[in-house]
């Protein structure tokens, strides 16, 4: 058992060391330190996971069945690298413009945001994948096998299916911890990219250092080893041309749209000039990584006993030599591929099945996008983890339920055949305006079906889907459909002919229906921006201006993005907009650009739906159609000058309009203003000399009555006083006379005093605080900032209509602002009026319940600016809620 | 049986006052303080005379007594509206709906008194 | 005659721009041409081809294609997609 336990040991040894990266990694990343960490070597490094157990193990055995085909495998690759300028630069433009997750993602995005689209690409990736995940858990266990063969204390692996299940679980678990920690905006994974950096560097290292040991530890240097391969079973060229031809043609369509190949390429690329590196560094990977395969193979053929798996020579030759320590680094090499494919499959694969499926669905179910309640965020969060758990688990299934049995590089090139179909839609998404949404469907679709039909369901042998009567003469006897002879044509190499009949059709299909079809406005916008990516990185595409309601789309947005980064994102737009407060208006730059922040959460085609439940329609201005109409460079040119000069007008004209409308409503309001005047001095004054004038005139009044009456007359002249000491004091904060009486104190006292003082606690209103977080130190006119807490909780006290009242009191700290929050659990204060709340007498609704004159708000407003803070309403929050911030320095300086 | 006159006002004191007076002069007072049924009470107490205050909460004073000046049973039934707003459109306004008379707060008790003897003698 | 001389500079850098960015386009073809070669030789037999000169063409072929496409990058603009500033 000695040699399996230190095995386990090793094996939990690097994984805690990876964990170990992933964290420092993710540490630095969040402290702002991580810009090593984006680095194209790191880059080029992750690219690396094109590499699995398949390559480090298989490659070999390939090698050794059918001598130098497996070099196809890297050589499509490395062809695609070498063409990064045509393809993979603008498809990294693209990822990033419009914040792309997924290869579904991507897709559906590009074909107007279908969900239809996604959901099926999801689907096809999860199929395709499955097997591939499979290969890489037999690999290890086979790999664990290997090592008891050579081990005499051991008598038999215990049990390969609680191995694989073993890794399974594990793996699981590290892509949970480090895939799904924090739903990023951009979907970025630094901790996992950097583990699979050092996972890159490890498996490159074992197996050069194996084929170096083969080479000149066994081999006797670089001609003698030459000569043993040319005289070994596989020394001359021998090939299948079209094999040729064909795999290295879909290994470079893999490399494209592998799903874990798409995250590594676009998802987490960070800067497009990474690729520029990556154009010669992969390629160079490429080429160490299958440069020793050969001379691994031919020895391996040549020391092991016949009908060894030439899948395990990587391991089998140096144990077979007693070199248990090489054997140690070529099993830690294959366990980083196997582990590093698995974990960025299962992160690319749940990002898709949680956006474009889990999502959608728990959305419908919960009745509808935007108005939902709870912390959507969760809910994401949990999406992802239980699909990379199910991603695991069907991977699991198929490894046992396939057996283990067939070799390495056929269930490898079964899933390269599947994901390949989405290379049409893919391309002529990205390079051509004409293809559209329906083409793109169709195209796969019949790929798909294909693909299933002549290469997936035969690859279970025949006794479990396709019988040998249906391999030989087709389904009921149809000889053009036999799966392997499609239309009759015979003959062909199953792969190479399941490559071409469904690359074809499915390339036809896609282009003729494209060509039948019509599309959506929306499809033709994104399609114009995705063909077009390089002249208008800008973005024509979008919302009408309707009428949107801010405050539900700030609502939502909480909901998604977090409070703090949706009032931070809100805030920004209102200020470009010219806006101050939290509620932009709802333009479609503005519009676009949160559906576009939204989207780094739940995919396009959610966010687009929750946008658009909310804004009622999901259309497309005229001037947008315009942008896509304009053909020519210079028509772009002139038209994007124009634009921008527009956009500038539009803006100005808006906060013209903005001026404008506060300064009628001033207008407005100073009428308004004294006859509110008028009215509030008018009313006390006519009790008071009504109550004197039955004094002076009437007899016989009793000595109550004479109480009573002198009892109003006071009142109501105290009523007159606080008034008029209202509007005085009022009026200095206005001018700016004021002298304040700065002070040291803290936050708790003043809150606590200002409760005292409006007796709320007795009256029904329940408080909600949390006093830990209260006790702040302060440097500012105590009395001032009492005066506008009591203020704001009176008014909660005359206006929160809600059952059971309470008032949350919240305290928190942000850029170098002190900020309380007074919520309430009322019906809040419609968002046409929350403009004016803060102006002179008005009063929203028109009771006299209210007593004050309607100055409060207005006095509060006032006292906070000359306190160098601010008041503002903060819509969105359930109820009435006012945001009081004062700076820091106040605060520090209280320190 | 003296007359009767609905006092139609949101502020206790001034209800209170007006109450004084005119018991004092040998009127039954009902009072009401809100726009809302102010009408339905109308017609409910069919009193001799009502004092309508202009701004009330619920329903503006003018709006009340078009709905007066509508029915049959109140067209002719004297109305004494007051207001605190004292600007002059506020007593065109007044007139043209249709107010027997109009007064401006404060006002005085005899003034009051007057008034109310002429509307209903 | 003197203001245009710096914008001649600037013309003939963009050109060669151009022409690098050309080139870059054209590498994957090349790669495509050279490993395709193999397809037309003779399968084994008195002509078939040794592996180890089989490895030595297609390594060789990855490494000057390798060598090709850094110098590639190193001449390529930053933000070649744009029009070519000045400077470097």
């Amino acid at each position: 058992m000695g040699a399996l336990n230190l095995l386990v040991a090793v094996c939990l040894g690097y994984v805690a060391m990876l964990f170990l990266v992933a964290f420092m990694a993710e540490r630095a990343a969040a402290r702002g330190r991580g810009g090593w960490l984006r680095s194209p070597v790191v880059y080029t490094l992750s690219l690396s996971i094109y590499c699995t157990a398949w390559t480090f193990y298989g490659a070999v055995g390939y090698a050794a069945r059918s001598g130098l085909e497996y070099l196809t495998i890297y050589i499509g690759p490395t062809l695609v690298m070498l063409g990064w300028w045509w393809g993979l630069r603008k498809l990294v433009r693209i990822g990033r413009t419009q914040r792309i997750t997924s290869i579904a993602d991507l897709i559906s995005s590009r074909y107007g945001k279908s969900n239809s689209l996604a959901v099926f690409v999801t689907i096809v990736a999860v199929i395709g994948t499955t097997p591939y995940i499979a290969l890489q858990l037999q690999s290890v266990t086979s790999s664990f096998s290997s090592f008891a063969l050579y081990d005499p204390s051991v008598r038999q692996i215990g049990d390969s299916d609680a191995t694989a299940l073993w890794v399974a679980a594990g793996l699981a678990l590290f892509t949970v911890l480090f895939g799904t920690r924090n739903l990023d905006a951009n979907e970025r994974h630094h901790g996992v990219v950097m583990a699979i950096a050092v996972e890159a560097v490890v498996k490159l290292f074992a197996l050069v250092a194996v084929g170096v040991f083969v080479v000149w530890g066994v081999g006797g240097g670089v001609s003698e080893t030459l000569a043993r391969i040319d005289a070994s079973d596989i020394g001359q060229w021998q090939m299948h041309n079209g094999r040729w031809a064909a795999l290295i043609f879909l290994s470079a369509a893999a490399f494209l749209t592998l799903p874990r190949m798409f995250q590594v390429l676009v998802v987490e690329n960070d800067d497009e000039n990474h690729l520029r590196t990556a154009s010669w560094a992969f390629p160079t990977y490429l080429m160490l990584m299958s440069l020793f395969v050969v001379p691994i193979a031919v020895t391996g053929l040549e020391l092991m006993p016949k009908g060894s798996n030439p899948d395990q020579f990587v391991l089998t030759v140096p144990l077979s030599q007693g070199r248990d320590g090489l054997a140690m680094l070529s099993f830690l090499g294959g366990f980083s591929s196997a582990t590093s494919m698995v974990i960025v499959a299962a992160i690319a694969l749940s990002t898709m099945v949680s956006n474009h499926i889990v999502m959608p669905i728990w959305l419908t179910l919960t009745g509808g996008g935007a108005m939902i309640s709870g912390d959507v965020r969760h809910v994401v969060l949990l999406a992802r983890r239980m699909s990379i758990a199910g991603v695991l688990a069907l991977g699991y299934l198929y490894y046992r339920f396939s057996g283990g049995g067939a070799a390495l590089a056929s269930i490898g090139l079964i899933s390269f055949a599947g994901v390949a179909q989405f290379l049409p839609p893919l391309m002529g998404g990205i390079f051509w305006r004409g293809a559209t949404r329906l083409g793109a469907l169709a195209g796969l679709v019949v790929g798909f079906v294909i693909w299933v039909y002549s290469l997936l369901l035969p690859s279970f042998g025949p006794s479990l889907f396709m019988s040998a009567e249906i391999l030989a003469h087709g389904p009921l006897g149809i000889g053009w459909l036999r799966p392997q002879a499609l239309f009759g044509i015979g003959g062909m190499n199953p792969l190479v002919h399941t490559v071409m009949w469904s690359l074809l059709l499915n390339s036809v299909v896609f282009v003729v229906v494209s060509l039948a079809t019509f599309p959506k406005p929306m499809e033709r916008l994104q399609g114009a921006q995705f063909v077009n990516v390089f002249q208008h990185s800008g973005n024509p595409q979008g919302w009408s201006g309707g009428i949107a309601q801010s405050e539900d789309l700030m609502v939502m947005a909480q909901r998604i993005l977090g409070a703090v980064e949706a009032q931070s994102f809100f805030q920004r737009e209102a200020a470009t907009q010219g806006l101050a407060g939290y509620l932009p208006e709802p333009s479609p730059e503005f519009l676009q650009r949160l559906e576009r922040e939204l989207s780094g959460s739940v995919g396009a085609a959610t966010a687009h739906a929750m946008v658009g439940q909310i804004m009622g329609r999901a259309t497309v201005s005229v001037e947008d159609l315009l942008a896509v109409a304009d053909e020519t460079a210079q028509m772009m040119e002139y038209s994007s000058q124009l634009e921008a000069k527009s956009a500038e007008l539009t803006r100005t004209a808006r906060q013209l309009r903005a001026a404008n409308e506060k300064l009628t409503q001033l207008s407005v309001q100073k009428d308004a203003f004294l006859s509110q005047i008028s009215h509030e001095l008018r009313t006390p004054m006519t009790s008071i000399r009504s109550f004197s004038e039955i004094l002076r005139d009437a007899d016989g009044l009793s000595e109550a009555e004479l109480d009573k009456y002198a009892g109003i007359i006071h009142s109501e002249a105290i009523r007159l006083t606080r008034l008029l000491d209202d509007l005085l004091d009022l009026s200095v904060l206005e001018n700016g006379q004021v002298s304040l009486n700065m002070q040291h104190g803290n936050l708790s006292e003043v809150i606590e005093h200002a409760v005292n003082a409006t007796g709320v606690q007795t009256a029904g209103l329940r408080m909600v605080r949390v006093r830990a977080l209260e006790n702040i130190p302060i440097f500012t006119d105590l009395d001032r900032l009492a005066q506008v807490f009591i203020n704001l909780i009176a008014n909660a006290q005359k206006y929160c209509d809600a059952e059971h009242p309470n008032l949350a009191i919240r305290v928190t700290r942000r850029d170098g602002y002190l900020l309380v929050d007074f919520v309430d659990n009322g019906s809040g204060i419609p968002s046409d009026s929350q403009a004016l709340i803060f102006e002179k007498f008005s009063r929203i609704s028109d009771q006299k319940k209210a007593g004050g004159a309607g100055l409060g708000l207005a006095i509060c407003r006032e006292i906070m600016a000359r306190l160098d803070g601010a008041i503002s309403y903060l819509p969105g929050q359930g109820g009435a809620a006012f945001r009081v911030s004062l700076p820091m320095k106040a605060a520090k300086a209280a320190e | 049986m003296g007359k009767h006159v609905l006092v139609i006002e949101d502020e206790p004191n001034i209800i209170e006052a007006i109450s004084f007076i005119l018991s004092r002069d040998g009127w039954r007072v009902d009072t009401h303080s809100n726009g809302h049924d102010a009408v339905s009470v109308v017609n409910a107490k069919s009193p001799d005379l009502v004092i309508l205050d202009v701004m009330l909460p619920g329903r503006s004073g003018y709006d009340i007594l078009s709905d007066l000046r509508e029915a049959d049973r109140t067209r002719e039934l004297p109305v004494l509206m007051l207001t605190a707003r004292g600007q002059s459109k506020d007593r065109e306004m007044a007139q043209k709906i249709g107010a027997s008379r109009f007064m401006t707060k404060p006002f005085s008790n005899a003034e009051v008194l007057e008034v109310v003897r002429q509307l209903v003698p | 005659m003197a203001k245009i001389r710096p914008s001649l500079f600037l013309e003939r850098k963009s050109y060669r721009q151009r022409r690098v960015r050309d080139a870059a386009r054209l590498m994957p073809f090349l790669g495509a041409l050279l490993w395709g070669v193999p397809v037309l030789w003779a399968p084994p037999g008195p002509y078939g081809i040794s592996t180890s000169k089989a490895m030595l063409y297609i390594f060789g072929v990855w490494l000057g294609l390798v060598l090709i496409s850094l110098a590639l990058s190193r001449w390529l603009e930053p933000d070649a997609d744009t029009e070519p500033t000045e400077g470097n």
